[in-house]
């Protein structure tokens, strides 16, 4: 395997009395998208941040393209591209010269950094706003202007910090987009996210982090599959009690877990365990046989919700 | 899409390119050159007109006179606001952030904006001392000692801008740092800018004679060539302003500028 983009190693970070992360491990191979999910305060802009150069760890080891963030800082910057939680932007200057002066600042030269502005501007569709004040621009043009920013020289690692938190559905799409195509251009990319659907659209890793440490990781496929199963059968009405009651034993003979009626929807379902699988034709069958009429029978993968709720929700009982 | 790695630092072009970012902001904004006009030309009239009637110096000299050299002072000293309320904003808007990502040298990011800030005022400074003329104020001892006298103005507001900067920050917010840019007030006024010190209670003349504001007013009035108004006796600020403001801004820059770049550096680390 290459050397990974991004890695850390047992990274603690104290402020003050508060850990901020306790330990952290996380590796993201080169080319990837990957994944910081986890409750606020579970410590994910932390993590970026020490690896931004914005924050020193307390103890523990990072590396970024290559390059140790904290011998290093210099190296490290030139590689990375940062877009924190605020749009980072002047406001009381137009889009083009925030543009242009980040150029500057990295090195492109005043004609460069011309040419590199008119280029971004073109290709994320905000030229025609391009000599606004970003004063007047709306969130997602402010959002998506600051990610531009952080593409003046084409980053090896971009780092995210919550890129679409507060967005209308369609901004965040055009973000997604961008951070999609970004990532099949080589860069990777870090994000962090408190979207479990963000992470599950993006990433090709997730990786879940509550009170400052991984708590799992892995692709989403494979999260969803930890968890297991979700299967749901609904009645037709008038729902038996003892029509659910019968769905209920089959369920459980079926699958080996205790399912739940709720009464009210007619429904019965139930959660499998991890690496099960629930055969549905066997399903239908069964229940044709003992003269249960379903309406609906479906077998899902759990939302990431589902699993992102059932990971820290252990984490809280395991800490307790 | 092309870009390449640059290597090395620049620090006198990214000190530039700084200046550059909030020259950009004041041109885009020219109302705000204009509101820094505000303040000191409101002073002009109500103690050039109002006060002033009543007012004698020391010495005949015509009071308008002795106050506008006083009010370039204070758009100097003034000027804090604004570096507090800008080094605040950043931070809190993650500015700074962004800034520190960036192969820069930390020091050259806050000079630029000192540099700026300088710049901004030496044309507000400029703008005022139009308005003196038209108020009949004179520059009596010729360019060379008028533009020393600028000079120092400038100055002590470049000293003006670190202590700014790292107040603003220890504030972090901009709201806060809005609040405590209004403190400055009384500390420009316990000085000889609106009135001579002599009649002043013992220990607040003491305070005032030695107010850097009240150093640096002594010290455009003497190289504009306004009568002093200090005897032998008075006490060595006023005697000798021009080295009075020279050392108050060295104090000033040598504590406040490592100051402010270690704040800046250091955030949220």
């Amino acid at each position: 395997m290459s050397t990974p983009a991004v890695s850390m190693t047992g990274l603690h970070k104290r402020y003050g009395r508060t850990h901020a992360l306790c330990g952290l491990d996380l590796t993201v191979g080169a080319g990837t998208i990957c994944g910081l999910l986890g409750p606020n305060g579970a410590g994910k802009t932390t993590a970026v941040r020490v690896l931004a150069t914005l924050a020193a760890p307390t103890s523990g080891h990072a590396r970024v393209a290559g390059y140790d963030v904290v011998r290093r800082p210099d190296e490290v910057r030139r590689r990375i591209g940062f877009s924190g939680q605020h749009a980072a932007l002047d406001e009381g200057i137009t889009g083009r010269q925030n543009l242009q002066l980040l150029g500057r600042l990295r090195h492109l030269g005043a004609r460069g950094a011309r040419q590199r502005a008119d280029e971004l501007l073109e290709r994320f569709e905000l030229a025609d706003a391009a000599d606004r004040l970003v004063r007047t621009y709306s969130g997602g043009m402010r959002r998506r202007l600051d990610l531009i920013a952080s593409l003046i020289t084409r980053p090896e690692v971009l780092f995210l910090d919550e890129p679409t938190t507060g967005l209308d559905p369609r901004s965040r799409n055009e973000i997604w987009a961008t951070v999609r195509q970004l990532a099949d251009e080589g860069t990777t990319v870090l994000l962090t996210t408190q979207y479990l659907d963000e992470a599950d659209h993006l990433a090709d890793d997730i990786v879940v982090v509550d009170q400052g440490i991984v708590i799992a990781s892995g692709p989403p496929e494979e999260l969803k599959e930890a968890i297991g199963m979700r299967v749901e059968a609904t009645v037709a009405e008038p729902a038996d009690v003892v029509h659910l009651e019968t769905t209920a034993k089959i369920l459980r003979e079926l699958t080996g877990c205790v399912p739940t009626i709720e009464a009210d929807e007619q429904r019965v379902s139930v959660n499998t365990g991890g690496g099960q699988t629930v055969s549905l034709p066997r399903l239908v069958r069964e229940l044709d046989a003992a003269g249960v009429d379903a309406v609906d029978v479906a077998l899902r993968r759990p939302s990431l919700d589902e699993v992102f709720l059932t990971l820290t929700g252990e984490n809280e009982r395991t800490a307790a | 899409m092309s870009a390449t790695i640059a290597v090395g630092r620049k620090p006198v072009s990214d000190t530039w390119t700084l200046t550059l970012r909030v020259l950009l902001f004041y041109r885009n904004s020219p109302a705000l050159v204009g509101m820094s006009l505000g303040a000191p030309l409101i002073l002009l009239v109500m103690f050039g007109y109002v006060f002033g009637s009543a007012i004698k110096i020391p010495g005949g000299e015509d009071y308008r006179s002795y106050l506008m050299p006083g009010l370039f002072v204070l758009i100097a000293v003034n000027g804090i606001m604004a570096s507090m309320v800008g080094a605040a904003r950043d931070l809190e808007r993650g500015m700074a952030d962004r800034l520190r990502t960036l192969p820069i040298s930390r020091t050259a990011t806050l000079l630029g904006q000192a540099v700026a800030d300088v710049m901004a005022n030496a044309v507000i400074i400029v703008l005022m001392a139009g308005v003196g003329y038209a108020v009949g104020w004179r520059v009596h001892d010729g360019a060379a000692r008028a533009v020393a006298a600028l000079g120092l103005l400038l100055l002590l507001r470049f000293a003006i801008v670190w202590a700014g900067f790292s107040l603003g920050m220890a504030c972090r917010r901009e709201e806060i740092a809005a609040q405590a840019g209004l403190l400055v007030l009384p500390i420009s006024t316990v000085s000889n800018v609106y009135v001579p010190t002599a009649g002043m209670p013992g220990w607040l003349r003491t305070v005032a004679d030695w107010n850097p504001v009240s150093c640096a007013a002594s010290a455009a009035r003497s190289l504009f060539g306004d009568t002093l108004g200090a005897a032998a006796t008075s006490p060595w600020p006023l005697v000798h302003p021009v080295e009075a403001t020279l050392a108050w801004s060295a104090a000033l820059v040598s504590l406040f500028m490592p100051l402010a770049v270690r704040a800046f550096s250091t955030h949220g680390r």
